[in-house]
């Protein structure tokens, strides 16, 4: 398989992160990029029967152009929800929160992003090829278009040849790579993908990570990606971003400079170790607030 | 390969039913012995003939009014009311099951209709789930044979006769499951691929075409096969008050006015082939829809 990119190494500008502490808006760095995702005091509080829970308080973040965003935390600490409320599948009961620099439901209706789940959830009683056009047909492109765009987003994301086969004669990564190549039909600019790859065994899972970076170095998306793997959230991200449970809140923004081709072999040098041992602490950081 | 050699075939693939088959049989012959022994005895004894055991095992098997006739008795019968008459004549049991047939494919297809529009409507406005669901159980509630009269009288009154009114009969009973499985069925799809859909900002219409309505597809033919045979016996049930001209139901009634054993027999068995039948084509008709929407052979 081709590597996408020229082996010259690019590290990207990256501006620097906010530290977590400033909670308001203000004392944001002056990007040279634009913003993909700007929250500024989001919180989500549940009404349950046994009283108010606080899914998410006070989130401030933001997101550049072409940046790729891990979340990463422990069950419980609201990062699915947060990703649900960039793409509009949730509410937030206070703050603002802009995607592209419109409400989350314009940039839903407007269809900036693509959304990728645990599960690969394709429709069973379609072909992959149908599968992935159905985004297409959805939002009315022409036959023509959707045959081209299905041809190359199989290809892309390694399919091509299995468009005729049905889910279920597919292994459970392909799927996930069909359901991949469905959120990459439209051409979204931002991805947003929910433990996309969590039901995977560990070599499966190191081989789409290394799509996944490759995907996105060709591709120029933004990518917000939730996890709870240290080393997938260090490998893949520029910037890692740790929560905590109850109430659901960032503890940590880490930026991750590794060039935007890197391999699977960066997780033996010192920097990487460096870095998951930083998310790691936060992680424990935030759990020993509630113990 | 010793293994491979041994295949099952059509017989051995049925096997099982064969037996139960043969089970049933050995069963009603020998309830068509006990049942009718009496009755054969007595007879004998009236005319105070001498009989033997054996005598009394082949009264109870070609008795002209047994309490349970015989199987065979059942197959001769089926074969002279069907081929012993033209097929237009009232003696004709085939023109009787059309009659039949023909109201409980009209109930069937108004049941299966209004049924599905019901079940469409209550998973899109949450406010009939509250308000028409219990109605809808409601409607079963009411025993059928007190409801058919008065539906027939009623529609006599304005003038529609025949064959609509015994299928909206039909249809009142069999519109039940197929509302109560199509709920179920348009509710069926995942939430993450509800989820997926709102992520593309599908209209509600797109949502139905596209995920509902084939998610529902295995419980629409589940409740159809249901709903079939229960037409066929709201169109039986429909024909008694009519007074009994022609159909199964009318059969069923003239049979046990004059106490004809064999031709209420031999309409129960008519009756219980056409429901397999039709329950045997929706399957088939299911078998090869799944098969188009890619299930696993």
């Amino acid at each position: 398989m081709a590597l996408g990119s020229s082996p010259t190494i690019s590290i990207r500008p990256v501006e620097r992160v906010t530290p977590p502490e400033t909670s308001t808006g203000e004392g944001r760095p002056a990007a040279a990029t634009a913003l993909t995702v700007d929250a500024c005091g989001v919180s989500l509080t549940f009404q349950t029967r046994d009283g108010e829970v606080e899914a998410l308080a006070n989130i401030d973040l933001q997101i550049s152009d072409g940046d790729f965003v891990s979340f990463i935390g422990p069950s419980g600490c609201g990062k699915t929800t947060l990703l649900r409320i960039i793409a509009d599948l949730q509410r937030p009961t206070a703050g603002t929160i802009l995607i592209n620099g419109v409400s989350p439901e314009q940039a839903r209706l407007q269809r900036h992003y693509g959304y990728i789940f645990q599960a690969p959830a394709l429709y069973p009683w379609r072909t992959i090829e149908r599968n992935v056009a159905l985004p297409l047909e959805i939002m009315g492109f022409d036959a023509k278009e959707r045959r081209e765009r299905v041809e190359r987003y199989l290809k892309l994301v390694n399919l091509s040849g299995f468009e005729r086969k049905f889910p279920w004669q597919l292994s459970g990564g392909m799927q996930q790579r069909a359901s991949i190549a469905r959120a990459l039909s439209f051409d979204p600019a931002l991805l947003l993908m929910d433990e996309p790859f969590g039901a995977l065994d560990e070599i499966v899972r190191d081989h789409l990570n290394e799509q996944l970076l490759r995907l996105w170095d060709q591709t120029g998306k933004t990518v917000v990606f939730v996890t709870h793997s240290i080393p997938e959230a260090v490998f893949l991200s520029t910037k890692i971003v740790v929560m905590s449970p109850r109430p659901g809140r960032i503890i940590d923004i880490i930026p991750c400079n590794f060039p935007r081709d890197r391999t699977l072999e960066i997780r033996e040098t010192p920097e990487f170790i460096k870095i998951a041992q930083r998310v790691r602490s936060g992680l424990r950081s935030g759990h020993s607030y509630d113990e | 390969m010793p293994q491979a050699a041994w295949r099952p075939t059509w017989i051995t693939d049925r096997a099982p039913l064969f037996v139960v088959i043969g089970v049933l049989m050995v069963l009603w012959y020998l309830a068509a012995f006990l049942m009718n022994a009496p009755l054969v005895r007595d007879a004998f004894e009236r005319n105070e003939v001498k009989y033997t055991f054996s005598d009394v095992i082949a009264g109870t098997m070609d008795g002209n009014r047994p309490i349970v006739p015989a199987p065979h008795q059942v197959v001769i019968e089926l074969y002279d009311s069907i081929f012993g008459y033209p097929l237009d004549s009232p003696r004709n049991l085939a023109y009787h099951a059309w009659v039949t047939l023909s109201a409980t494919l009209v109930g069937f297809a108004i049941g299966a209709i209004f049924g599905i529009l019901l079940a469409v409507s209550i998973v899109h406005v949450r406010t009939l789930e509250k308000s028409l669901l219990p109605w809808v159980i409601c409607s079963q509630m009411v025993p059928i044979l007190a409801i058919a009269p008065i539906i027939i009288v009623v529609l006599g009154a304005i003038g529609i006769r025949g064959l609509l009114p015994k299928s909206i009969i039909s249809a009142y009973l069999c519109f039940f499951p197929v509302t109560i499985g199509m709920v179920k069925g348009l509710t069926s799809p995942d939430p993450i691929q509800l989820d997926l859909a709102r992520t593309w900002s599908a209209t509600k219409l797109q949502v139905f075409w596209k995920l509902r309505w084939p998610s529902s597809i295995p419980f629409l033919f589940t409740s159809l096969k249901v709903a079939v045979t229960i037409s066929l016996v709201g169109a039986i049930v429909a024909e008694l008050p009519t007074g009994a001209q022609a159909g199964i139901g009318a059969r069923l009634l003239t049979g046990s006015y004059y106490g004809q054993t064999v031709q209420i027999w031999a309409a129960l068995v008519a009756a219980a082939t056409m429901a397999a039948c039709l329950v045997g084509l929706i399957d088939l008709a299911g078998k090869w829809t799944k098969r188009r929407m890619g299930a696993a052979q």
